[in-house]
């Protein structure tokens, strides 16, 4: 169970670690704990499975992944577990999951592909297509990003 | 933008594996073979440049009793600018994409509970008209991804979870 404390030292972590040689007091100071409680907590959040990783969010576009293709594959259902486990092999793709179908979309198998050109994800997606057997795909070329925050959690209050 | 071996190496490193120690400036110059104050000047270089968007915890929304999703909108060319700006205002929209397809809004969303995300998706479907599809995953083959970077061509790897 996660305490007020933790609570409050999650909000911490998912904001901007501040760029100081001794990070982690300067979240300590602000949480009323100890230096070493906090690095403990954080790294207690990363085993339990809390938190996925600690590190820099980067802006793929800013280093070179100015692609970003939508791979939309229809997979039977027969299939799907081992053609999703196929996908997740392929590294130029950072996700993989099945989701629902509905009417006029026959895609279940969704896979974020990056490339450094549109070219360079379409071989990726032809490498998959080879690699499954599955033929019945698109490519969803994102032509502007909207949106791309970091997910503030218990922040409701 | 030019990074140098040294950027690249720091930038690959600090992606999956930011030192959660007293003193992480300190422990990656030592693995770099650089000074602290070397590592801290490049660290805010990338902040400053827009590469690096914040350093922090990447949380696990169902770990932490949340509810994701990611959503197929159809917003006429009439409505597009109401679309996004109506689906970009809530805070739990954390990724909003324009794409070459009839369906051509798709965003990401993370909410505390089932019911809320059903309030919100019915909220944004009242206000803007337009009709949105819910596509929770039924199956989760990878969730996390690395850009290696310490090459010349960045290529991306992950390891599945």
């Amino acid at each position: 169970m996660l305490t007020e404390t933790d609570k409050k030292l999650i909000r911490l972590l998912q904001d901007d670690l501040p760029v100081a040689p001794r990070p982690f007091a300067v979240l300590a100071e602000q949480v009323g704990l100890t230096e070493e409680e906090v690095i403990a907590r954080t790294r207690r959040y990363q085993e339990q499975g809390l938190m996925r990783r600690f590190g820099v969010a980067l802006r793929h576009r800013e280093v070179g992944f100015t692609a970003n293709g939508m791979g939309c594959w229809d997979v039977p259902e027969e299939r799907a577990e081992e053609v999703g486990r196929i996908m997740a092999t392929f590294s130029e793709a950072s996700h993989c999951y099945q989701r629902p179908r509905f009417d006029g979309w026959p895609y279940s198998h969704f896979t974020m592909l990056h490339g450094q050109s549109r070219e360079e994800c379409a071989a990726v997606a032809r490498r998959i297509s080879e690699a499954t057997g599955i033929t019945n795909y698109r490519l969803l070329f994102s032509t502007e990003e909207l949106k791309k925050t970091s997910m503030r959690y218990f922040t409701e209050e | 933008m030019s990074l140098d071996e040294l950027d690249r190496r720091l930038l690959t490193i600090i992606q999956s594996s930011f030192p959660i120690v007293a003193e992480p400036y300190k422990q990656l110059a030592e693995t770099l073979g650089t000074t602290e104050a070397d590592v801290i000047e490049r660290v805010e270089r990338f902040k400053e440049q827009g590469l690096v968007r914040r350093i922090g915890g990447i949380f696990d929304s169902r770990a932490l009793g949340y509810k994701s999703t990611l959503c197929a909108m159809k917003a006429p060319v009439d409505k597009l600018d109401l679309a996004i700006e109506v689906v970009n205002s809530y805070p739990g929209v954390t990724h909003n994409y324009l794409r070459e397809h009839e369906f051509n809004v798709w965003f990401t969303l993370i909410t505390p509970s089932q019911e809320y995300m059903e309030k919100v998706l019915d909220e944004i479907r009242e206000k803007t008209g337009c009709e949105v599809h819910n596509l929770p995953a039924v199956r989760f083959f990878k969730i996390k991804v690395d850009f290696k970077l310490d090459k010349q061509a960045p290529s991306a790897v992950a390891a599945a979870e």
